[in-house]
This record gives C-alpha cells, structure tokens and sequence, in this order.
C-alpha cells in the first residue's frame, strides 16, 4: 500500500467554490447558534437549507439539491414559522452554563477530527467508495438497462424498500402529528363556543 | 507544516460537516428553547448529508445522470440514500413541532427550565 504514489491534491476552481460555500454554510451555522430571537433563527436556518443546496448541486448530487431547497428550505420552514405562531414565543433568555456542553462537544469534534484525518482526500476517484458497486450502476445505465438518470434507477430498481421505508416513517410521524394537534382543535373549537356563548 | 496545510485542504469538506455536526450537538445541549433545540436537531441531520455526498463526489466529474458525452459521474448510491434521509428528517422535525405545541398548551411555555420549575410546583 505505501508503494502507492500519494494522491495528488486537486485544486480546481470548483473545489475553490466548493470550500467558500463551505465557508459561508459554518458561519450561517455560527449565526443560527449566537442568535437568540427565534424568528431570525428560522430564517437562518432556511438559509442554511439553500446554501446547503447549493453546495449539493456543486458536488454534483442534483436530485438531493432539488429536494433540499423545497423539503428543507420549503416545508421545514414553513412548519418552523407555524410553529412560531401558534407557541407565539419570540425570544428566549439565556440563564444555561455553557462549560459543561462545550467541554462535550469539543471533546466529540476531536474525537470525529482523528476519524477524518485517515479519510481519503477530497474529490479523488480512486477511493474504495467509487471502485465498488457504483461502477456498475454507470456500466447498466450505459447499456440501456436503466434510466438515463442513475439516482432514479437505483432508487426504482435497487432500493425500493428504502422507499417503502420512508413511505411508512412519514405516514407514521402524519399520524403523530394529527393526533397530537388533534385535541388542540377540539380545545380551540370549544373556546370558541364559549366565547359564542359569552356573546349571546 | 506544508504536509498539515495540505491535509487541511483535502479534508475541509470533513472538517466543516464535524463543525456543524457538533454545533447541532451543542444547541441541542446547550439552549434549553424547544424549538431551537429542533433547530439545532436539523442541524445536525443535513451536517450527515454532507458526510455521505463529499465523498461521492470526483472533481471533474458530472452529476450521475448518463450522457455519451461524459465518462466520469459522481457516485449515485449516497444522493439515493440521502434523498431518504432529507425526507425522514423532515417527518422527524415536524413531529417534533407538534410536540412543542402541545407542550406549550399544558405549560404556557417551551422552555426547558421553567417546564421542570413547574414540575417542581405540583
């Protein structure tokens, strides 16, 4: 293995962008965690959400791009702000101690930073990740077997049960939302026969 | 020296997806508001797409959808597994949600340390 020549470092314009997207992704996040009025808070976070898109479509996983901007820029905002509205909290103080978190974090960060070193440098294609199993979904799709677009055919054809998975994730947690929000309608209904009530 | 800023080049993507990993981790830890501790969550959720995507990528590569003209593609197996996972985050966060709401009617309140005082209470 160390006979192997090192792996030359790439440095494109497109790696460049890459690292200022980067960049401006970890001081959003900076941002998101300082910030203590939880309106700026949600809309920080659907920055998050599109710079992160934009990263996808740099690392060229268009279909995940797609569905960051409208699942995690769209409806997760969206959810956030409705949430907002019907908790009506704005701002919230700061009373924790922050010694103890901190210490923890720092010490995972380190603990992931030890992992990462002896990961294979950014953007190589001889990496293990790109000489097995994905050479011959691009082979299939080459020969007419699949879908010109590769994401599609190995979602449909490969992992469908993943799919079914998910199907069942978002059915189950639909469920735990109306339940939970269900007896808050009856609640909100039966104020407004009082108030009804009151009036007449 | 050279060697440490090298490597630093070659892992930013790393190292950025352990940074927001670990900021999700300390505003779950750390804020004792609900809503931003669901923040933080999601947080921590899409720093995981990153981790799957940066090593799919080839530079000079293009996006996996299969054209005569292109010899190199990004790896598709990790976009398939994160377009699960982007969806699933987001049935987990909107659960969450209802959660705070509800928790906001019983308490008048989401926040963490006022809730357990009133605990205290009855």
């Amino acid at each position: 293995m160390n006979t192997k020549a090192a792996p030359e470092v790439v440095a494109t314009p497109e790696v460049f962008v890459i690292m200022v997207l980067l960049t401006l992704l970890a001081a959003v996040t900076l941002a998101i965690i300082r910030q203590r009025n939880l309106f700026s808070v949600v809309i920080l976070s659907s920055i998050y959400s599109f710079l992160m898109a934009s990263i996808m479509i740099a690392l060229d996983a268009v279909d995940v791009a797609m569905t960051e901007a409208s699942v995690g820029a769209g409806i997760s905002t969206v959810i956030l702000l409705a949430t907002l509205h019907l908790t009506k909290s704005v701002e919230y103080p700061a009373v924790r101690q922050v010694a103890l978190p901190l210490f923890v974090c720092i010490v995972v960060a380190g603990a992931l930073i030890w992992g990462s070193i002896s990961l294979p440098p950014f953007g190589i294609a001889d990496t293990p990740i790109h000489t097995h199993t994905a050479p011959r979904y691009i082979e299939m799709a080459k020969e007419h077997l699949m879908p010109p677009n590769i994401v599609t055919a190995v979602l449909a054809d490969f992992r469908s049960f993943d799919t079914l998975g998910e199907t069942t994730v978002i059915f189950t947690a639909g469920i735990g939302v109306l339940l939970l929000l269900k007896g808050r309608v009856k609640k909100m209904q039966g104020q407004d026969d009082t108030e009804k009530k009151g009036e007449a | 020296m050279m060697e440490a800023l090298q490597k630093f080049a070659t892992h930013y993507n790393y190292f950025v997806t352990i940074f927001l990993m670990v900021a999700g981790l300390y505003i779950v830890i750390a804020r004792g508001n609900m809503i931003k501790k669901l923040v933080g969550l999601s947080l921590f959720q899409t720093s995981v797409y990153l981790l799957y995507l940066s090593p799919g990528k080839i530079v000079g590569g293009t996006a996996p959808i299969y054209d005569g003209a292109y010899q190199v593609y990004a790896n598709p197996l990790p976009h398939v597994l994160m377009l699960t996972a982007i969806v699933v985050g987001v049935a987990t966060i909107a659960l969450g949600l209802a959660l705070a709401v509800r928790i906001n009617e019983a308490y008048g309140t989401v926040e963490e340390d006022e809730i357990f005082s009133k605990d205290g209470e009855i």
